[in-house]
């Protein structure tokens, strides 16, 4: 069956044209977001001259290296030193510089989180944290870089603004965005590449979820390397069951778009929320506790279940935790019945 | 003694008092630490920082991050008599809603960076004076550093950096008083051969009696004490300095004085008060304490 094209917005067209196949992303030009981070930066910096670049000795990783190779005298390597690194940005962000600190995710909100917490989020400074090696994206890495748990501790930060791109365009978008902002910003990026989505003019707004694909009966809101998971998902719904899936790509988690959430708890009536990212107060959690106080209709959440996860390529390694797009499709039934129990209207003649 | 040394010696019997009438006032505060600090607090904003209310804004004033922030009730009391704020919000130390908490925050002004996180300080002080070095600016940066909070990994890895980036505007002061929390540094987490330590990291090391200002005031002066290398002045002081009951005691780490010791306190001195303007040039006095 043909993909209905109509209904998906700013994708691009050789995306949508694929999502139906076997292979989706076969031929989908794909980049680490990490990548496109540090081509982003390097736009950013020659833009803005109060821009500099911190990293843990992961430049070459990152490929903030040729950042500092345009920018000698605005790139600092502070070695393995995260901590320092952390509260360093703090002090040269309180002169006025926008220092974007960069190092794997596992060690920006844990190895450093009391610095993150206490010399840049209590303060709120104005540094941002690029953060690599989000989520399992590490796959073949283990359990020590994989950062499972990093959009969780980060959104329970007071002041923080929580940001996870789908793919290079948007990303690059979110790079400008951050640099814009006053105020700390985390922006978490994958290790491993993920097919480029959307196109250039993506109306990327910080705090504004976007929707990717239009639907009426559930909506199936997804971060980072998930959206390309939950494209395919809401396709193949489509396709099979004839399932029409919303899908709100929702880029900030914190500020969460409560209004786009509301609008789709409303209009469609049921929600998964998938993200790579424990279930435990990540997007999933931010939109439970939306949805609980306005309106509890049925949820479920795509994450990583208390466990930590094996070692392995990447895909191979997120679909034995549940996040790729089959999961996403049996949650989605799951949801649906549950919606049609929630919805059916109640007989009065019955009770009386 | 000279005058501008009398009345730094003054100005810090005076401190104390404030010290003490907060930490009172307050029902809670870190009294040892504030004591032995307070001298190098008090030549630090008399006599070396350019900064002020004034120039507080200003890109290029210097920089003072103090990284134990637990002693904080000596920072207001130095802020409040070098005119950041009126003397009398020190009352509310400690109350709901004051900006006057138990560590020190932006909120009030004349304070750099929010610190109480033990071993954040050298590492903000080394962006400040990266982030000098860059801008081409003559700011200088001071960090006041607890020897407890030596133990803490993230210092080192500070002091790493700030001889690899050559941060010769940058100045760490130990206040060196032997104690900390549950005992002498010494028996809890040995830091010694301290100076050792900080020059094999790449710092000019200087070693003063850090409760007399007539040092503090020729070893400030001196820094950089050397080009291409950050400054370290191990400052030897007494945790509770000033108080003969309360001098080398751990136990007024965090001790509220009753009211009889305090009233003891400050008998001791309103004492060393009465005996230095004895000694001091009544004129020059009168024309240098505002
Ligand atoms: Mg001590």
């Amino acid at each position: 069956m043909t993909v209905n094209a109509s209904v998906y917005h700013y994708v691009k067209p050789e995306i949508v044209a694929a999502l139906a196949s076997d292979e989706p992303f076969a031929n989908a030009k794909q980049q680490a977001t990490r990548h496109a981070f540090a081509e982003a930066i390097l736009e950013v910096g020659e833009a803005n001259p109060n821009v500099v670049v911190l990293n843990a000795d992961v430049s070459k990783s990152i490929g903030t290296n040729k950042f500092a190779e345009k920018f000698p005298e605005r790139e600092f390597n502070f070695g393995i030193a995260e901590q320092n690194m952390m509260a360093a940005a703090a002090g040269m962000a309180s002169t006025g510089l926008i220092p974007f600190a960069c190092t794997y995710a596992v060690f920006a909100s844990m190895r450093a989180l009391d610095q993150v917490r206490n010399s840049i989020h209590y303060p709120r400074l104005n540094v941002k944290i690029a953060a690599s090696h989000s989520g399992i994206t590490p796959g073949p890495d283990g359990v020590t870089h994989q950062a499972q748990e990093d959009i969780s501790i980060m959104r329970a930060l007071a002041n923080s603004c929580v940001i996870a791109p789908a793919d290079s365009p948007t990303t690059k978008q979110a790079v400008w965005a951050a640099a814009e902002y006053n105020g700390p910003v985390y922006l978490s990026f994958t290790r491993d590449p993920v097919p480029i989505l959307f196109d250039d003019d993506f109306p990327f707004e910080l705090g504004k979820a976007v929707t990717v694909r239009d639907g009426s009966d559930v909506t199936i809101i997804a971060m980072r390397d998930l959206v390309a998971q939950a494209l395919v998902a809401a396709e193949r719904l489509a396709q099979d069951s004839g399932v029409s899936a919303r899908v709100l790509y929702c880029h900030t988690i914190k500020p969460l778009d409560t209004e786009a959430v509301l609008q789709a708890a409303k209009e469609t009536g049921a929600i998964v929320v998938a993200e790579n990212n424990v279930t435990y107060g990540g997007l999933g959690s931010a939109v439970a506790e939306l949805l609980v106080a306005n309106n509890p209709i049925p949820m479920r959440q795509i994450g990583v279940k208390d466990t930590f996860a094996e070692s392995g390529p990447y895909l191979e390694v997120i679909d034995k935790y549940g996040l790729t797009s089959p999961h996403i499709v049996r949650a989605t039934h799951d949801v649906l019945d549950h919606k049609a129990r929630f919805t059916r209207p109640v007989s009065l003649a019955a009770v009386a | 003694m000279d005058d501008t040394v009398a009345h730094l010696k003054l100005k810090s019997i005076r401190y104390r008092k404030s010290v003490l009438a907060m930490i009172k006032h307050g029902g809670a505060g870190h009294t040892g630490g504030s004591l032995s600090c307070v001298d190098i607090l008090n030549v630090l904003y008399n006599h070396v920082l350019n900064v002020s209310p004034d120039n507080f804004s200003h890109p290029n004033r210097d920089r003072y991050v103090q990284s134990k922030g637990h002693s904080v009730e000596a920072l207001y009391a130095v802020l409040a008599e070098r005119g950041f704020f009126p003397a009398a919000h020190l009352e509310t130390l400690n109350t709901f809603q004051s900006h006057f908490v138990g560590h020190p925050t932006r909120k009030v002004n004349g304070i750099e960076q929010n610190t109480g996180a033990l071993g954040h300080g050298l590492s903000v002080a080394v962006g400040m004076a990266l982030a000098a070095k860059l801008d081409s600016s003559p700011a200088r940066v001071f960090a006041l550093l607890g020897d407890g909070e030596l133990a803490e990994g993230s210092s080192w890895e500070a002091a790493m950096t700030a001889a690899h980036y050559r941060l010769d505007n940058l100045t760490a002061i130990v206040d060196r008083n032997g104690l900390q929390i549950t005992g002498p540094t010494e028996e809890v987490n040995a830091l010694e051969p301290l100076p050792d330590k900080f020059r094999a990291f790449g710092f000019a090391v200087r070693q003063v009696d850090g409760n007399s200002v007539e040092q503090l005031l020729r070893v400030f002066l001196e820094t950089p004490f050397e080009t291409g290398k950050p400054s370290l002045i191990l400052a030897r002081t007494v945790k509770g300095c000033g108080i003969s009951f309360m001098e080398n005691n751990v136990k007024w780490h965090h001790k509220v004085p009753n009211d009889v010791e305090y009233a003891s306190a400050l008998d001791e001195l309103d004492a060393a008060e009465a005996q230095l303007l004895e000694q001091l040039n009544p004129n020059a006095e009168v024309s240098s304490w505002n």
